[in-house]
């Protein structure tokens, strides 16, 4: 078992870095057309709307709640040492996980069924979508079987992850979880290498910088203004739009 | 005074014919690929109609352009920095394919491959998106010529601000009437499409005006086909890619005219320079409260290029003269600045569109007066006597002075297009437009007299030598009269695509990388 647990908790999750990182970056050197969620909204938008709008506001949710239970877990205990606020907590995460996996059987369902969407999904759409509602029932299984996540997580996968970030890997604890919460675990990872396979790549490049540039640009190709003057270098311009 | 150059057109709407080949000219070119079969960059409309795609006018549908609440900035009606990021999920604006038409074509090998047999094979149609066979319920132009239907010519947006009883007199049957709209995207000065795309991917040439979509940095968020109100950003859903009207700037750079403008068979189309003040396109789109003094603000940025604090501060700005030159010349500053005769299409989006149109004279002239057909009718057999209104439709040029007002064709109906419902300025191009014809018939036909000609002309604050002009650029006007733009310096044209710099020293050896080693 020790094999096993070593690879899939250390292997893997060092694996998927790496894929993640060289893939990411090659993709997006090499292939920067294809940088994007092909997203097909104008074939199809009533469906969409359920389907995507519940995965994505619902997975915001929880990818931001792991993330908070990795990042202050000191507070997250102390948030859940009052078990109402416990009760809240986990409840509120759990209806989020239902509201994923509606929107993202929605999606995979319109994906299917309608034929004007099948010039437009790829094989990995399909692997993407199925990894993620396995993904997703997994966390809700983990949720009803071994309750209280938001606090063992803390307690026992941050120190875990936490030291497989700071390339010190210690699966002591993680190892002796149950095997559910494990597969969950390894889920994660390998979706994780997948991105950028896949058109989660959009995730990489949300467009946030639009909140702070102005709303209207001009691009000059050859600002005369700036060739004319004497002190600037010669080699100062570089075409905006490329 | 930050004096920037933009080429600009000038439609000429009493020559178009409604050919469509300027679409076609674009849709060879530039569309014919998968994705983009639906988009038409150049579409000509019949209007009144419901255009292409379906209503676009109608923002209340689309939530395209600027809106502004008194007292406030214009904001982006369906999109916007808050707007546009909260929406990117799913935009509740987005029009879909059926809003266009689901792209066709037909099985023509069937025609040829099917067995002998006792039934005509037929080339059923299929759909270009999924491949099997269809119904068409929608196609390009599919309300061509349709002016008064129910289904098409009712339901055009223009027609909100006409009564019942106005409508229901445009679509009399002896009355109708109706004309062409060719439109391509009007490269704006203030585009709602820039403004709302959050990955920063569409913008503006500085050197030309041109809007372009940079590829490789749109990545699908779809906001600009919401934002724009002309529907004239269109998402290609096989590359998820937005992609719009580039006015053929290949073209344009090797010194060529646009393929929708240099295969125009009407010629109504004219392309030149205009120059334009760019320190006041805030204070026109944000400050004019009414929509309808947009018109005047708008044509007031764009300044005269003879002028000599122009032309110095223009200098300043690194516009070249040749571009100044061109300026000078350009046919699209006498239609719009010089003669008054061209209006921008749908002003009160507040992009400030850059392509004007010179509104049709053709379907308002006729004038109505009252006339007994009586002893005509009773000639008739009784199932054709309800064309016996008792008006008379008369079409010739001398009774129609004085009396556009009550042309067949509601000015209202061309003012909600052309000048966010002014009359006053429709009326006033329709009448230089009448005068010149008046004044020409003098001199050609002669059946008008002298001292009437000068009346018109005078009336309609026409001299005898702008007539002349008016009437050699709209009648006889060369390709080169029509087109005029600067060169785009060829040598210098490479470097608004790439940095020239890179590949010096390197011509022969085959490859546009950079010699450069970084390892
Ligand atoms: S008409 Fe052209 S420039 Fe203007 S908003 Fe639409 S796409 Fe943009
Ligand atoms: S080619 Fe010219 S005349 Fe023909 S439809 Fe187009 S704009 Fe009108």
């Amino acid at each position: 078992m020790a094999i096993l647990d070593n690879f899939l908790l250390i292997g893997l999750p060092y694996t998927a870095l790496i894929v993640f990182l060289v893939g990411t970056i090659y993709r997006y050197k090499a292939t920067k057309f294809s940088y994007s969620s092909l997203s097909s909204q104008f074939l199809e938008g009533r469906q969409l709307f359920w389907g995507a709008m519940a995965f994505h506001w619902g997975i915001l949710f929880l990818f931001f709640g792991h993330l908070t239970a990795f990042l202050i877990p000191r507070q997250v205990i102390t948030f859940n040492s009052h078990p109402l606020r416990l009760l809240i907590l986990e409840v509120t995460a759990f209806a989020f996980g239902l509201i994923v996996l509606f929107g993202i059987i929605t999606l995979l369902v319109r994906r299917i069924s309608n034929p004007r969407l099948k010039p437009v999904t790829s094989r990995m759409d399909i692997v993407i979508i199925a990894l993620l509602i396995v993904e997703v029932v997994l966390g809700l299984l983990v949720a009803l079987n071994a309750r209280w996540g938001s606090t063992w997580f803390a307690a026992v996968l941050t120190p875990y992850l936490r030291s497989i970030f700071i390339l010190q890997p210690d699966i002591a604890a993680v190892s002796a979880l149950p095997w559910l919460i494990k597969w969950h675990i390894v889920g994660a990872y390998v979706i994780f290498g997948l991105i950028p396979f896949t058109r989660l790549v959009h995730l990489l490049v949300v467009p946030l910088h639009y909140l702070w540039r102005p709303y209207q640009r001009v691009l000059w190709a050859w600002p005369r203004k700036k060739v004319r003057d004497p002190n600037s270098e010669w080699t100062f311009t570089k075409p905006g739009n490329n | 005074m930050d004096v920037r150059a933009q080429i600009s057109m000038v439609f000429h709407l009493d020559k178009c014919i409604g050919c469509h080949t300027c679409s076609i000219a674009c849709k060879n070119i530039w569309t014919d690929r998968k994705g983009a079969e639906y988009m038409w960059w150049n579409n000509v409309e019949t209007k009144p109609g419901t255009g292409y795609p379906t209503k676009w006018e109608d923002q209340e549908i689309y939530k395209g352009g600027w809106e502004k609440k008194p007292g406030g900035n214009a904001r982006l009606k369906g999109a916007g920095k808050l707007r546009g990021l909260l929406n990117i999920f799913h935009n509740p604006h987005l029009p879909v394919i059926d809003d266009y038409y689901e792209p066709f074509t037909y099985k023509y090998l069937d025609l040829i491959e099917s067995p002998a047999g006792d039934d005509q094979p037929t080339a059923r149609p299929v759909s270009l998106i999924t491949g099997k066979p269809m119904d068409i319920k929608m196609g390009p132009n599919w309300d061509d010529d349709l002016s008064g239907t129910p289904d098409y010519a009712r339901q055009d947006p223009n027609l909100k601000d006409l009564s019942p009883a106005e409508q229901e007199a445009m679509f009399q049957l002896e009355r109708m009437a109706f004309f062409y709209l060719p439109r391509i995207c009007n490269h704006c000065l203030n585009p709602a499409c820039v403004a709302s795309c959050p990955s920063g991917a569409i913008y503006k040439r500085g050197e030309d005006g041109v809007v372009l979509i940079n590829q490789k940095v749109c990545r699908a968020w779809r906001m600009c086909v919401t934002a724009c109100p002309y529907k004239k950003s269109y998402f290609n859903w096989g590359t998820g890619k937005s992609e719009k009207c580039i006015l053929c700037y290949p073209r344009l750079e090797a010194g060529y005219a646009p393929a929708c403008m240099h295969s125009c068979v009407g010629r109504i189309r004219y392309l030149g320079v205009m120059l334009y003040d760019a320190d006041s396109i805030s204070e026109v789109v944000n400050n004019i409260e009414k929509d309808v003094d947009l018109v005047n603000q708008q044509l007031g940025m764009l300044l005269d290029p003879f002028s000599e604090s122009v032309i110095k501060a223009a200098k300043e700005n690194g516009i070249s003269d040749s571009t100044l030159k061109a300026a000078q010349d350009s046919p699209v500053y006498k239609f719009v600045k010089e003669w008054g005769l061209a209006l921008p299409l749908h002003p009160e989006f507040r992009t400030l569109p850059m392509l004007f149109y010179v509104p049709p004279l053709l379907p308002v002239m006729a004038s109505l007066s009252a006339a007994d057909h009586g002893e005509q009718a009773k000639k008739m057999d009784p199932a054709a006597k309800f064309w016996n209104d008792g008006w008379l439709y008369n079409t010739s040029t001398e009774e129609l002075w004085g009396t556009i007002d009550q042309a067949r064709f509601p000015l209202k109906y061309l003012a909600s297009m052309f000048s966010a419902g002014d009359e006053e300025k429709i009326k006033a191009i329709l009448k230089k437009l009448m005068a010149v014809r008046i004044y020409r018939r003098w001199k050609t036909v002669g059946d008008v007299n002298e001292e009437k000609a000068a009346a018109v002309l005078k009336d309609a604050g026409l001299t005898a030598d702008t007539a002349e002009g008016i009437y050699y650029l709209t009648s006889l006007a060369k390709f080169d009269d029509r087109f005029v733009i600067p060169p785009a310096h060829r040598e210098q044209a490479i470097e608004m695509l790439e940095f020239a710099g890179d590949t010096k020293g390197s011509v022969g050896f085959g490859f546009k990388e950079k010699p450069e080693r970084g390892w």
